[in-house]
C-alpha cells in the first residue's frame, strides 16, 4: 500500500534532495524499513537499533506521534501519510 | 527576516518570560541565507528558565502550515532569559539541523537582542540578521 513519507530538511541529503517519498508496508515500521531499503544510509540516521528509532526522531502518522498510537506496529491505510521531524530543543 | 516576524519572536520571548520561550521560523532559501516570512511560536515543553524542547505537535503544524504555502522551516528561535543571544554548548549539541537558522534572543537587559547562527557540525557561525524596513515608514 501507497504511504507518503515527508521527511525533513535535515535527511534530504540522503534521499537525492527527495523531500517527499512513497513508501509500501502494512505498518509505520514496514514502510520506514521500505524507505531504509531504498536509501540505507537514512538507517543510522533514524535507529538506535534495529528495532528503535532514535530519542530525537520524532514520527507522525497522520496526525499522531506514533508513539501512542502503536509505535513502529501502527498499521497504515492506503493514502496515509508519515511524516518525521528532528526533536527540536536546546540551552 | 520581515519586522512583523520580528516583532512576534520578541512577543513570544517576553511573554514566556520567566522561562525560555521557542518557535520555528518558516519561509524561503535562498542559497545560503533564508528569508523568514512566518513565525510559528510553540510551547517549551521543558518550561525551564534555561532549557527548551519544542512541542513536537507544533512543529508537524508549523511544517504542515509551511508547507500548504509553499514555505519550508528554515529555522528555530529561543530566548535566553538571563545570558547572551549566543548557542549555549547545549543549543550546540541539540542542533537538530545543519541547514536551519538558529536564532537566538537575548532578554537579559531591557533591550531584546536578536542574533542569527549557523550550527555545522558543532561549529558555531554568526550571520548578519536584516530585518528590512519599508523606506516609507522611516
Amino acid at each position: 500500500m501507497p504511504v507518503t513519507i515527508k521527511l525533513p530538511t535535515v535527511l534530504r541529503p540522503h534521499t537525492g534532495g527527495e523531500k517527499q517519498v512513497e513508501a509500501a508496508g502494512g505498518t509505520v515500521g514496514e514502510v520506514i524499513g521500505d524507505l531504509v531499503d531504498r536509501f540505507p544510509a537514512l538507517e543510522d540516521q533514524l535507529f538506535e537499533s534495529e528495532k528503535s528509532l532514535r530519542r530525537f526522531v520524532n514520527v507522525y502518522l497522520n496526525d499522531d506521534d506514533i508513539r501512542y498510537v502503536g509505535g513502529l506496529e501502527a498499521g497504515v491505510s492506503d493514502g496515509d501519510r508519515v511524516t518525521i521531524l528532528p526533536a527540536v530543543a536546546g540551552g | 527576516m520581515t519586522p512583523e516576524v520580528r516583532d512576534q519572536i520578541v512577543e513570544h520571548c517576553l511573554a514566556g518570560r520567566p522561562e525560555e520561550a521557542c518557535g520555528l521560523l518558516g519561509g524561503v532559501v535562498n542559497g545560503d541565507t533564508a528569508e523568514a516570512t512566518v513565525c510559528y511560536p510553540g510551547r517549551n515543553l521543558a518550561a525551564s528558565r534555561t532549557l527548551y524542547e519544542l512541542d513536537p505537535k507544533d512543529h508537524l503544524l508549523a511544517d504542515r502550515h509551511a508547507e500548504q504555502h509553499g514555505l519550508e522551516i528554515v529555522g528555530v528561535f529561543h530566548s535566553h532569559t538571563h545570558t547572551e543571544a549566543y548557542p549555549s554548548p547545549t543549543d550546540v549539541a541539540r542542533a537538530p539541523d545543519p541547514f536551519w537558522h538558529y536564532v537566538l534572543v537575548s532578554l537579559k537587559d531591557d533591550e531584546t537582542v536578536l542574533r542569527s547562527f549557523r550550527i555545522r557540525d558543532g561549529q558555531i557561525t554568526e550571520e548578519q540578521l536584516e530585518t528590512p524596513t519599508l523606506i516609507g515608514e522611516l
